[in-house]
């Protein structure tokens, strides 16, 4: 029984769980992805999303919960039963198969008719743009070029939902920029459904139409990519999200949504509160590239490193109570100095510390 | 005509820091002198002596070796021995190999697995001897069982040296398979079945493939020592009838006619056949995926 990419409108994780032994690597995920939506799981190592990508795809059971595809109940069929293509981190391709034969051996085990299998592969190795190099085997070809022969592979056979585990972790930068523009066509070309693994919160806001972000296992967030990275609902996923400084404060005063917070080592810093309460400890959340050096800035810190990085420079110091801070200069400011940060109003945010 | 530019000689040292030969190269120095004068020098020696026989020209032993049915039989008793014996072992270690590997107390099974190469074939040939005798426990509990009514012959024929040989191969076999199973990157069977290849399509066409030239070495190694079984043909088996293996034949010229030359001569027949099979396996193994078991950059 395989599913044809066509009958399917959306995948639903209801409440899924995995445990190992009495550790708990996925618990209550639940999310949805529709036919032709890119989602991309993201969070750090060891938060349990290649385990989420394992269980969707049937290699790994699940402990609780249940996967649908529409209406019909998918997590207890075998991978071979379910259907879905899937890109693998280190690629997994047979080493021994021709790239046509590799491309085609989902093929092959559909039974389909030989010249339709010939047709496919020439049709997938095209997508990825590696029509000449169909004889060579797996280890005659470059990383990136391996990474296009596990795509081709996994959307030969049109699956509903194409599964991609890392999949250009192993490559390098600009290699990695070229495939994320490649994957994103291709997808758009295929039209079926990508579930996306990754620890790169760029990859995933560059990728994504959503992104789930977990954590220990858990779901903490799921938005857009905009929504993500304007305003994280809780102080870790902003942490994962880019807002390196993480500082602690008191509650002082409140105004819609703009609080003003006395920072435990210097002034008052006025952000937006996220989330509905506000206790009297909170924390308060800054990219680093909204912490700049101003002369009436309310937090006062001592220069410890410095990195230049073209359009400016890039430094990270110390501030009374030993917070690190990290902070743009567009000016040059010398190490050891005694200097006052500020950040915008608009790009500070403000959270409860639990 | 001008002389060509003299190109500058490359110091000695040069030329061996390119061929990575500098003073560790030395270190190989006892292994050769041991390779040469105990197996080199040997095996040279006898292949000289067994061109001098006590009667005859040059070839007076093989002509001898081959114009006698009772010795040249030899070669296929043991051949009706040695290749089944490989081929058993070759085929209950693989599927063996393909559970265990998953296992998480290998280590255990490994160990209890490579007792019988410590134990040493004649121990194991006593053992058998006992267990499998006319009053040992096999035929008592199958006679126990209703399942024959007489003692069954296992011991003194060819049977009981077929089991003593895959006792002691087995191990042998067995742990080179895992060791080559266990090689192959789990991502590419998952592959495969996100791919839709059931079970037995993942073994036929990513295992099974990827693992054939390890096999056909293994099959080399554990068929060369079985062909030169010799203890447990004696004691298990018939050494005058059906399980007179061909080192029997030359361990009766050497140590019962004092005929060395002779002995070398069937030596060295041994020596041709077991390099002809070997020589076979390995040119079939040319035809198949040699490389690294994996699915790409790691």
């Amino acid at each position: 029984m395989t599913i044809s990419a066509n009958d399917f409108r959306e995948l639903r994780l209801d409440r899924i769980g995995r445990s190992f032994g009495v550790q708990n690597a996925l618990a209550e995920v639940s999310f949805s992805v529709a036919r032709g939506e890119f989602v991309a799981l993201l969070g750090p190592s060891g938060c349990g999303k290649s385990t989420a990508l394992n269980c969707i795809a049937g290699l790994l059971g699940l402990s609780s919960g249940a996967i649908w595809l529409d209406d019909r109940r998918i997590d207890t069929l075998k991978p071979e039963d379910r259907g879905f293509g899937m890109v693998f981190q280190n690629y997994a391709l047979f080493p021994h198969l021709s790239v046509r034969r590799n491309v085609g051996f989902g093929l092959e085990m559909q039974r389909r008719a030989k010249a339709e299998v010939e047709r496919r592969i020439d049709e997938a190795l095209a997508v990825v743009r590696l029509a000449d190099q169909g004889d060579k085997l797996p280890g005659q070809l470059s990383g990136g070029q391996q990474q296009r022969v596990a795509i081709a592979r996994a959307i030969a056979v049109e699956p509903p939902v194409v599964l991609m585990d890392e999949p250009l972790s192993n490559l390098d930068a600009k290699l990695r920029l070229e495939m994320r523009a490649e994957i994103r066509r291709i997808h758009r070309l295929i039209g079926s459904a990508t579930i996306y693994v990754t620890h790169d919160q760029e990859e995933a806001l560059s990728l994504a139409d959503r992104i789930v972000v977990l954590r220990d296992g858990r779901v903490r967030q799921i938005g857009t990519p905009e929504e993500l990275y304007r305003r994280p609902q809780s102080a870790d996923v902003a942490e994962f999200m880019g807002f390196r400084n993480a500082l602690p404060g008191r509650f002082v005063r409140r105004q819609g949504e703009t609080v003003e917070v006395e920072c435990a080592f210097g002034g008052l810093i006025r952000g937006r509160l996220v989330g509905a309460e506000s206790g009297s400890d909170l924390t308060v959340a800054i990219r680093p590239a909204d912490l700049t050096p101003r002369p009436e800035g309310p937090i006062v810190g001592r220069v410890t490193s410095l990195e230049y990085r073209g359009e400016a420079h890039f430094g990270q110091a110390v501030a009374g109570d030993g917070t690190d801070l990290f902070f743009r200069s567009k000016t040059l400011v010398a190490i050891g100095e005694e200097v006052r940060f500020g950040a915008p109003e608009d790009r500070v945010l403000v959270y409860e510390r639990r | 005509m001008a002389d060509p530019v003299p190109a500058e000689r490359p110091s000695l040292r040069r030329v061996l820091a390119e061929r990575d030969v500098d003073a560790v190269t030395l270190l190989i120095v006892p292994a050769a002198a041991f390779v040469i004068g105990m197996f080199v020098y040997p095996f040279l020696y006898g292949l000289v002596l067994s061109f001098t026989p006590k009667e005859g020209g040059l070839l007076g032993n093989y002509v001898a070796f081959f114009s006698d049915p009772y010795m040249y039989g030899t070669i296929w008793l043991t051949l009706r021995l040695a290749l089944p014996v490989t081929l058993i072992n070759l085929l209950i270690s693989v599927p063996i190999a393909m559970r265990v590997r998953h296992m998480k107390r290998q280590r255990i099974l490994t160990t209890v697995l490579v007792l019988p190469i410590t134990l040493g074939t004649v121990l194991i040939a006593e053992g058998l001897l006992n267990y499998l005798g006319p009053q040992g426990w096999m035929n008592r509990a199958l006679i126990t069982f209703g399942m024959i009514e007489r003692p069954i012959r296992l011991i003194h024929n060819y049977w009981g040296v077929v089991l003593s040989l895959v006792i002691t191969g087995f191990p042998f076999t067995f742990l080179l398979t895992l060791s080559m199973i266990s090689g192959i990157d789990p991502a590419l069977e998952q592959a495969a079945a996100t791919l839709g290849a059931r079970a037995r399509q993942r073994f036929s066409r990513i295992v099974l493939p990827l693992i054939v030239p390890g096999l056909a070495v293994t099959f080399c190694l554990a068929f060369v020592d079985a062909f030169s079984v010799f203890p447990s043909a004696v004691m298990l088996g018939a050494p005058a009838g059906e399980t007179r293996v061909i080192s029997i034949a030359a361990a009766q010229a050497a140590f019962e006619k004092y005929d060395y030359s002779y002995a070398s001569a069937i030596a060295m027949i041994m020596t041709v056949i077991q390099f002809g099979f070997v020589g076979l396996v390995l040119a079939l193994r040319g035809l198949f995926y040699k490389g690294p078991a994996l699915g790409g950059k790691g």
